[in-house]
């Protein structure tokens, strides 16, 4: 005899969420058959602001699409517009942004890792990562001036010079994040309670991952080698990394990858340290933008292209973001069709969804 | 300053970038500690005595945002957290956005920012355990009782159209 069927609303207001997203659960007994998201609770309209704000303004509302990657999101905006207008940065400028662009990933994993252990109920756990965040956030507050919101980037280098030897006290102090989160992997990967709760949960096929056009971290977590980075912009053709992958496809080989790639990303950050050249961190613009670019750049939470659409005025006439959440919300989707309710909350976390990149 | 009971925070995204509530959760995290004061970030608006809003508020936010304020018993607070949540911030021109938290239910802290500093929030929080203990007071002595979210669109109606409820009904006796 089949279950009775009832829908359990999920959100917007929800503990585990730090934003708004509505999920309908349908559901028979304690399995999820069905899971119909909306969205738009977010949603203010930031692309429609380039007829307000000029060109350069509009640094400052990429950023503000989202507060985690907001470095991010003012260097694709930004990489667009120096590829229309035909700038190219300094190499210090270079190498700087993807110093910023590392920690922010980090801050951004991290971040990630609190939420994760909230959701599967670990709290303690959740204060030692933003315990441990809290000193990435320091590093670039000494080097930008904000913990969240930096408007160091501008178009045609960035806005300050970070010295020297604040970039060489990152050194140290990376190191202690890296032990720290060591002795949290410990927890994460083989405490026995955790992973009963991430081992096995929401597998999602290689096939599928392709299918659905996944992204990020997810998308590697499924066994694909797939990282923009590697399509060389900023400075990352001149440092050594690698992509990380793993073949599981579930939520414990979500939070793998994750764990990794802070490693990696303090890695790339030494390098970068190492190899600072030094030189100017402007080059001067003039005019205004005039012609269309898109570009693709690795968020923390996977692919974001840009597009940019110009016409020799002060104002551009069209700004587009597609933001790596957008694209996986159709494997959550995915994912959450047969999994227990109270698997939900850790499901949804997987995806490191970022509701306010997604709704603009 | 008098607070007998621990107040509980509850926080909600109006339409933020996301920002400002990372930073509303570090405040409750080791480096800031909130919570050394007694005060816990709670996820149930029946327990919450303190709201922090961040973000302004957009069309299809507005219900939600209200409803949250009006399940909330009194006394309550809410905490306008961050430039946007203020006035509307670097969306303010943006269409679906109304403005900031005080277009849709009554604000006693703002607390300004972009984001807002956890060191700002602080101090919001503690000003608003003030307020609290003063509407305390009042209200055992039954001379207060919190607007609710329609009767504050009615109050405001006169000057901010667009706060009046979807339905209509407080506009009519502007
Ligand atoms: S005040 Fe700034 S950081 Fe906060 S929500 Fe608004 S834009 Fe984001």
């Amino acid at each position: 005899m089949a279950a009775k069927r009832s829908v359990i609303p999920f959100g917007p207001q929800h503990p585990v969420l730090p934003e708004p997203i509505h999920i309908d659960l349908i559901t028979e007994d304690e399995k999820v058959v069905e899971a119909v998201p909306s969205i738009g609770f977010v949603h203010r309209g930031l692309e429609q602001l380039v007829t307000k704000k000029d060109f350069g303004e509009m640094v400052y509302v990429a950023e503000r699409i989202c507060g985690i990657c907001s470095f991010g999101h003012g260097y694709g905006y930004v990489k667009t517009i120096e590829h229309i207008m035909g700038i190219e940065p300094t190499d210090r400028a270079r190498y700087i942004r993807t110093l910023l662009f590392e920690l922010s990933r980090m801050h951004s994993h991290i971040l990630w890792l609190g939420l994760m252990a909230d959701a599967f109920g670990f709290e303690s756990l959740f204060m030692e990562t933003w315990r441990l965040r809290e000193k990435i956030l320091d590093m670039l507050e000494s080097a930008t001036g904000g913990r969240v919101i930096f408007s160091i980037i501008r178009i045609g280098g960035l806005r300050k010079d970070v010295p020297d030897d604040i970039l060489k006290g990152f050194i140290p102090e990376l190191e202690k994040v890296v032990e720290g989160i060591k002795s949290c992997e410990k927890v994460f990967l083989s405490d026995p309670a955790v992973l009963s709760r991430l081992k096995g949960v929401g597998y999602l096929s290689k096939e599928d991952a392709i299918n659905l056009g996944c992204e990020g971290p997810f998308l590697r977590a499924s066994g694909v080698d797939w990282d923009n980075r590697m399509r060389g912009y900023a400075a990352y053709p001149s440092v050594d990394f690698d992509i990380i992958t793993s073949n599981d496809g579930d939520s414990y080989a979500r939070c793998y990858v994750r764990i990794q790639e802070i490693y990696q990303s303090a890695a790339i950050i030494r390098q970068c340290i190492e190899k600072m050249p030094q030189e100017g961190i402007y080059v001067p613009i003039k005019g205004f933008p005039n012609g269309e670019h898109m570009t693709v750049i690795e968020q923390p939470r996977g692919g974001a292209c840009y597009y940019v659409q110009a016409s020799g005025k002060k104002f551009i006439e069209r700004m587009r973001v597609r933001t790596p959440t957008f694209a996986n919300i159709p494997a959550l989707v995915k994912t959450l069709q047969g999994c227990d309710v109270s698997d939900v909350p850790i499901l949804v976390v997987t995806i490191d969804p970022c509701i306010s990149c997604t709704e603009r | 300053m008098r607070i007998s009971k621990s107040p509980w925070l509850l926080h909600y995204d109006g339409s933020s970038c996301n920002g400002c509530d990372i930073e509303v959760l570090a405040t409750t995290a080791p480096r800031f500690d909130i919570e050394r004061f007694g005060i816990i970030n709670t996820g149930n608006p029946r327990h919450a005595d303190i709201f922090l809003c961040t973000g302004g508020v957009n069309s299809q936010n507005q219900d939600v945002v209200r409803q949250i304020y009006d399940q909330m018993p009194d006394p309550k607070v809410v905490l306008a957290c961050g430039i946007c949540a203020c006035d509307g911030g670097i969306f303010k021109d943006c269409y679906n956005i109304l403005g900031g938290t005080d277009t849709v239910i009554p604000v006693d802290v703002y607390v300004p920012g972009c984001a807002v500093r956890p060191e700002a929030l602080i101090d919001g929080v503690v000003k608003a355990l003030k307020i609290l203990d003063e509407k305390n007071e009042k209200m055992k002595r039954g001379e207060y009782r919190s607007l609710t979210s329609s009767e504050y669109a009615a109050k405001i109606n006169g000057d901010v159209k667009e706060a009046g409820d979807s339905e209509g009904e407080e506009k009519t006796d502007a």
